[in-house]
């Protein structure tokens, strides 16, 4: 693939709690040849609490982005993270289908947007434009220990008009991104359940229930590890994992890691690099067995042959 | 015996009401016929007062107070299932917006930490251009008065980089501040 450039919208919270999620997803981009350019001097998306003032506020606070990502010219702004997507992209949705509501929202700001960015999130470029032939080109190591649970969350893929991407019901992005770095993928019928999202704080205990659902789910599915692409999914199963344990009598004790992280495993970097080490729950039981994947072929060629011989004998 | 809650639906029929949302939100109210395919999905149910399903027909009918006093339009995480899954292609999530967003208008608010929560992470935003989550969360303990939340969480981040002591302050955290006032400013002139 050659050489492609997008606008990378960070979004806040991969300055502070999900730093991890910024620091894999720029490694992994780097490996596969993508190169990213910052909004200067970017500013918050509105998330949830937005859009319960005012649509207005919210898209304006959103457009504000838009609007800087428009004068770089590169067309296409990716973020990693789902509310920020979710902001951005019914923002410029709403404004290029209502001249109206573009019309109040630039009412709001100093300098007006047109229309000219098209929000995705980091994954949907991995896996559109990079594509999973050029993914799976980069894997050296083999995780022979991991099953991963894909958890996809609410409002990557919802709603449709919107997330333009994937299945809003059944989202396979994530699952065949992992089948191609060589990760075993478990059937997981809860992709789509909501995590609690922007609750954590306000109210623990509703949040706290739903995640159990999600993470016993999991362990139901043969997981031995989540995969998320969202920053409040991976802290409401990850940092609230003990809470939930409190709270639910239960003791689960499942690691929850980005899907970049798990690419970046597969790439050979290490779980430093990655910033796994930063997570509540430790992961090391699960991805500490990385093997180079020519050395897993020819064990797994020996294998074959020890069953024909053995076929032979039997014969 | 059973007691069942009835609701007379009859009553306090509100028509500006069902005007207003249909208006506000673009999305024609009618056309709900009560399959509860939003409930079905939903998985803030056990949570809510009402039922999604339920809010819908209570808005059909008018009911402005009951509506603007549920819990369940505060504990609404716009989750976007029973927008997805409506046979009618009714945005459901954006009408509950919508009545959030009425109910902090004419201060209906039944679940203040919610609320509490939200103006927090806003003051965060209009004060730096980006969100401080220290500060969202110190914020927050303060205006709820529950001075603890989360204490709990505080060893497992410390240390490992994530948390920032210092806000990040943008160069244009002024223009973010005007989306703001601007905004309140129009607030304002509505009546």
């Amino acid at each position: 693939m050659a050489e492609t450039k997008y606008t990378y919208y960070s979004g806040c919270s991969l300055e502070g709690t999900a730093i991890e999620y910024n620091i894999s997803v720029k490694l992994i981009l780097k490996t596969l040849g993508v190169s990213l350019q910052e909004p200067e001097d970017w500013s918050c998306c509105g998330s949830t609490p937005a859009h319960t003032l005012g649509h207005v506020f919210a898209a304006a606070l959103a457009a504000r982005n838009l609007e800087i990502a428009e004068k770089m010219g590169l067309g296409t702004l990716i973020t990693p993270c789902p509310a920020c997507l979710s902001a951005l992209k019914k923002a410029h949705v709403r404004m290029t289908k209502d001249p109206a509501f573009k019309k109040e929202v630039n009412a709001l700001l100093d300098k007006p947007y047109q229309g000219g960015v098209t929000p995705k999130s980091v994954l949907q470029i991995i896996y559109e434009d990079v594509g999973l032939e050029a993914v799976a080109k980069k894997v050296t190591l083999a995780l022979t220990d991991l099953k991963v649970a894909p958890y996809y969350g609410c409002i990557l893929n919802r709603p449709p008009e919107i997330a333009q991407f994937d299945d809003p019901e059944n989202p396979i992005a994530m699952d065949k991104i992992m089948t191609a770095v060589g990760v075993e993928v478990c059937d997981f019928a809860f992709k789509t359940e909501c995590c609690g999202a922007a609750f954590g704080v306000p109210k623990r205990n509703m949040v706290n229930k739903l995640t159990y659902k999600i993470l016993n789910m999991a362990l139901e599915a043969g997981a031995n590890c989540i995969v998320v692409a969202c920053p409040l999914c991976q802290q409401n199963l990850d940092l609230r994992q003990a809470q939930v344990n409190a709270t639910m009598r239960s003791s689960f004790n499942i690691p929850v890691l980005y899907f970049s992280q798990i690419i970046g495993l597969a790439y050979g970097y290490s779980p430093k690099e990655l910033g796994i080490d930063k997570h509540a729950v430790n992961a090391d039981r699960v991805i500490s067995s990385r093997i180079p994947v020519e050395e897993l072929a020819e064990k797994k060629k020996e294998k074959a042959k020890k069953i024909k011989a053995k076929e032979e004998e039997g014969a | 015996m059973e007691i069942i809650n009835t609701i007379n639906l009859t009553k306090d029929i509100d028509w500006e009401f069902i005007d207003q949302v249909r208006k506000e939100s673009g999305q024609d109210t009618a056309l709900c016929y009560q399959c509860g395919n939003c409930t079905a999905g939903c998985p803030y149910t056990e949570f809510f007062d009402y039922p999604v399903n339920q809010i819908m027909r209570l808005l059909q009918t008018g009911q402005k107070k009951m509506i603007l006093n549920s819990r369940a339009i505060w504990l609404c995480a716009t989750c976007e299932g029973c927008t997805t899954r409506c046979p009618c292609e009714i945005d459901v999530a954006h009408i509950m917006d919508i009545l959030r967003i009425i109910a902090r208008r004419e201060n209906y608010v039944s679940e203040k930490d919610v609320k509490k929560f939200y103006d927090s992470f806003l003051a965060s935003m209009k004060h730096h251009g980006r969100v401080f989550e220290m500060e969202v969360l110190l914020g927050y303990n303060l205006r709820s008065g529950h001075f603890l939340t989360d204490a709990d969480l505080g060893p497992k981040v410390l240390g490992k980089g994530k948390l920032h002591f210092l806000p990040t302050r943008i160069k244009g955290k002024d223009q973010v501040a005007r989306i703001f006032e601007k905004f309140y400013e129009k607030e304002k002139n509505r009546g």
